[in-house]
């Protein structure tokens, strides 16, 4: 087996208040293959968002990284410098946001924007990256990029600006995108076209694909393997086609049976939801034992005690379980 | 047949956009043409996406927006000559976003005492009583009551915002993508929620939403709008398992199906990007996007007519059959 | 993401600030109790012009009588035209800016006109304006400087409102029925009274300044009445040979004016109404 392009190994990142430490996510571990498509699924606040960041190394105050490896390409790089990260973010790994307004400069033009990326990584000359930028647009498949170029951001609707970014992302080649709900603003007729895109150029590209999102039905569309978190750990990780055939973790199986499937009225008529009861807990309300005991159905005297160790399955998965049958 | 609830007859909401100076005045025609009806006890839902119309309908509905055009009459009478309390009473709405939906400056008691307060219910006990059986209803508990809005996650704010719809005993709820803005673990409950107090009272609704999924469980009937007008309405069954409108099929296949690999046939897909509703193209606004687009959907607009009694389609190609939502979506 | 909310120590400028007017408020409430003589009457030619020493605390004027005292009962009339002229100040603007944010159409223009015009014109030389025509005195005085710098709550007011009016809750509080005054008054202003109570705050170190510079070129409070700035007035032509006459109505002024800024400031960092709406 060839090594592993990223692997994240216990990692543990703290959240500091005046008060008191937190941890925000502990005992995350994944490895992301090269060229594959990996998917982290959870609710808000579960710590799916600033496991990427730690990846790009972005976290901030009150964030902080506290334990644990980020291996990328062999490498150990969770101690780099800032100048060494620099160098990294870019060039070896990327990242496209929720919101694309917010991550693009408002008072530029989108094709500088790209353009500024092969002169920072490559040492292109502008005259150069200008046309490689139209090129780019050309790649995410915006219309007439020779003159979608001159256009600023808010000129652009969503997917276009979204469009935009992967061009910026995926510029200078890099090994590992990380996409953080990168459709979750858009359309879902939009959205369905820049998975589509993404899935297409990643593949031709071979650049490896970490994909964040709320939405189990479509990481598990674009990704081979699926983790999913909640409160700060993985519960379970699994083949995406396995995690729905057969769910080992009740929170998964919650998730999955929880939400109204598209044909399924017509097929069995109205069901009734199942629900999972109670509320997401917060990161100061974390519950003793498994994180998820309050509102599991299956919960007994030792998942209010005991946070359970993490149970290897088949194809390199696992679940955190104590019930995990 | 009952008298409808609700009915509205080729509404339209257009708003100038602009100004004389700075490069003209541009109509945008948010809402081009509408009609509609929803019956007692009955959920329309709505689907549509961004720019779509959708909330411009909801807000002209709710009697905050003056229509255009057209007329919109409230159990049979037209809204203009409502009284804007009696209209209050007969519909209400819930704000997608529970955040900032509810006064943060108000506890739960004063936010479902004052209405009825403002409409004439003036015995304490009364007030008190209505309160707290509101609030078993949505499930929250009556000690919450002086509890202000903070205190609370976001899927208990959005029961509050039920509950405060729910307060004045209307007739019909317009629920405005109830819970999209919500924890994936938390919307089952909204939904079966929504569903109990439409048995339990009687309730109409409109469920606004992009989610299919959601609109398909919910819904008895559903009405598919694009840039401003509707391009298909049905029964449930009609519109997931027969759509005849390209547009209705792009939104079902674009559904990510986590059960089953994309195997969405190429003319299920929609191209590009929807249009400005300040610049729609002429003719069929879906044409750009359409995968069956002719010569005759440049030029015309397709009419809202009949594939068969109930079932509408705006498409001049509506006799074609698509793909249903059970053939894209095998069981496991 | 979903985080715990951090606090900022917004404390330091609340306390400092907020001892300092609290000391001001307790002196002008207390000046019969505190003040050793009557400050206009007890006149004495035999004490004129005594530096600061044992018997009299902060030297005597021209008069003979004690600063210490002066100073003391010229607390009242500086905060009293500090807190009526902003309360004026406020009322007339929150309630500009609030209807115009809220009802928009030509009344906004309207509001919006006056207010630019207001801002246009400098705020002392309408006051002088004022003062000329309705001649000295203290209610002249408030009149000018509560009618005159109300732009600042109107302009906060209109723009808190404009970005509250999308809010659900207002839109929910339309549906139900509420009235415009009632919305206005119940959902609005308690979500926007945050800022409105900083700016009120900041203004009365202005309006306290404004009066001392009207009382100094002789519009504002008429001696004998002391006020702090018609104190320094009066001094200005010993302040070479008798610098106390000024510098201690000066230190009364500096210190209460900052009083106020730094409360100003540190009820910005609490009242802030992210802190309690605050959506993540």
């Amino acid at each position: 087996m060839t090594a592993p392009l990223l692997r994240i190994e216990d990692l543990r990142i703290a959240l500091r208040t005046e008060s008191a430490t937190y941890n925000a996510v502990e005992n995350v571990s994944f490895e992301i293959g090269r060229g594959e498509a990996f998917g982290l699924v959870g609710e808000s606040g579960c710590g799916k968002s600033i496991t990427a960041l730690s990846v790009m190394g972005l976290l901030r105050r009150p964030l902080a990284l506290a334990g644990g490896k980020i291996v990328l390409d062999g490498e150990e790089i969770q101690d780099a410098s800032p100048a060494e990260w620099r160098r990294l973010r870019g060039k070896r790994v990327a990242m496209i946001f929720q919101e694309p307004m917010t991550a693009l400069n408002p008072l530029s033009p989108v094709g500088r924007q790209i353009a500024e990326m092969f002169v920072l990584h490559q040492g292109a000359g502008w005259s150069e990256a200008m046309d490689r930028a139209e090129d780019a647009l050309r790649q995410v498949q915006v219309p007439s990029p020779e003159r979608r170029i001159k256009d600023f951001p808010h000129q652009l609707s969503g997917g276009m600006r979204q469009r935009v970014m992967i061009a910026i992302a995926l510029a200078c080649g890099p090994e590992l995108l990380i996409a953080d709900e990168p459709t979750t603003a858009l359309d879902v007729t939009v959205q369905a076209e820049i998975i589509d895109l993404m899935r297409e150029l990643c593949a031709a590209k071979g650049t490896a694909i970490l994909m964040i999102s709320h939405d189990l039905g479509l990481v598990a569309n674009m990704c081979r393997r699926v983790a999913v978190m909640y409160a700060g750990r993985i519960v379970e990780q699994q083949d995406a086609d396995a995690i729905f055939a057969s769910p080992r973790h009740p929170y998964t199986r919650g998730l999955i049976n929880s939400l109204p499937r598209l044909g399924a009225r017509a097929r069995q008529g109205r069901q009734r939801l199942q629900e999972i009861s109670g509320v997401v807990p917060s990161i100061a309300g974390y519950p003793a034992g498994c994180r998820f005991n309050p509102r599991c159905v299956a919960v007994t005297d030792i998942c209010r005690e005991v946070s359970p160790e993490a149970t290897p399955l088949p194809a390199d998965g696992l679940v955190r379980c104590h019930h995990h049958g | 047949m009952a008298e409808p609830l609700l009915a509205l007859d080729s509404l339209a909401v257009h708003f100038t956009v602009g100004s004389l100076l700075a490069g003209g005045v541009k109509v945008l025609k948010a809402v081009d043409g509408v009609t509609l009806d929803v019956k007692p006890g009955e959920c329309l839902g709505l689907v549509g996406e961004s720019g779509c119309g959708k909330s411009t309908l909801a807000l002209a509905i709710m009697g905050l927006l003056p229509p255009t055009r057209g007329r919109l009459a409230l159990e049979g009478r037209d809204i203009k000559t409502v009284d804007r309390m009696a209209t209050a009473r007969t519909v209400q709405m819930v704000f997608q976003d529970p955040y900032a939906s509810l006064n943060p400056r108000q506890t739960v008691r004063r936010t479902l005492a004052d209405p009825l307060r403002i409409h004439g219910v003036t015995d304490k006990a009364e007030i008190e009583a209505r309160v707290a059986d509101m609030m078993a209803k949505v499930g929250l508990r009556p000690e919450q009551a002086d509890r202000y809005p903070h205190e609370f996650s976001g899927g208990q704010r959005q029961r509050i915002g039920i509950a405060r719809a729910l307060i004045l005993r209307p007739k019909l709820v317009i629920c405005d993508e109830p819970v999209s803005a919500l924890d994936v673990s938390i919307r089952a409950q909204i939904i079966n929620l929504l569903l109990d107090l439409k048995d339990e009272l009687g309730l109409a609704y409109i469920m606004i939403s992009h989610d299919l999924g959601v609109v398909e469980h919910v819904s008895d009937r559903v009405a598919v709008m694009y840039l401003g007008r509707i391009v298909e309405q049905g029964s449930w069954q009609e519109i997931f398992e027969d759509p005849r409108h390209p547009y209705t099929r792009a939104l079902i296949a674009a559904i990510p199906d986590p059960f089953h690999r994309a195997v969405v046939v190429e003319t299920a897909k929609a191209k590009g990007e929807i249009a400005s509703a300040l610049n729609p193209p002429p003719g069929c606004h879906f044409h750009p996007r359409c995968p069956l687009k002719q010569d005759v959907c440049v030029r015309e607009v397709p009419a809202l007519d009949p594939v068969s009694p109930g079932h509408l389609a705006a498409c001049h190609f509506r006799d074609l059959a698509g793909t249903p939502a059970t053939a894209l979506r095998p069981p496991r | 993401m979903r985080m715990p909310r951090l606090r900022l120590k917004g404390g330091t400028s609340l306390w400092i600030g907020g001892t300092l007017v609290a000391v001001a408020i307790a002196v002008a409430v207390a000046a019969p109790l505190i003040a050793r003589t009557d400050p206009v009457m007890d006149a004495n030619l035999m004490n004129a012009e005594i530096p600061p020493g044992l018997e009299f605390p902060f030297g005597t004027d021209a008069q003979g009588r004690d600063i210490y005292s002066r100073i003391v009962y010229g607390a009242r009339i500086s905060l009293t035209v500090g807190i009526v002229s902003q309360i004026l100040n406020s009322l007339i603007g929150v309630t500009l800016g609030l209807t115009a944010g809220y009802w928009g159409g030509w009344w906004d223009d309207v509001v919006t006109g006056l207010t630019n015009l207001m801002l246009a014109i400098p705020s002392l030389i309408f006051a002088l304006a004022i003062m000329a025509i309705l001649g000295p005195g203290l209610s002249s005085l408030l009149a000018a400087l509560g009618l005159t710098a109300w732009s600042y709550s109107c302009r906060i007011a209109r723009a808190q409102v404009l970005s509250l009016k999308s809010q659900g809750y207002i839109q929910a509080a339309r549906i139900l029925g509420y009235g415009d005054l009632r919305i206005m008054f119940t959902q609005v202003l308690p979500n926007i009274l945050g800022p409105l109570i900083v700016i009120a705050t900041l203004g009365m170190g202005g309006a306290i300044l404004s009066e001392a510079a009207l009382s100094f070129l002789g519009l504002g409070i008429r001696p004998p009445f002391p006020s702090w700035g018609s104190m320094l007035s009066e001094a200005r032509d010993q302040i070479t040979t008798a610098p106390w006459l000024s510098v201690f109505p000066g230190l009364a002024i500096f210190f209460t004016v900052l009083g106020l800024n730094l409360l100003g400031d540190g009820l910005r960092d609490i009242l802030d109404p992210q802190s309690t709406t605050r959506r993540t």
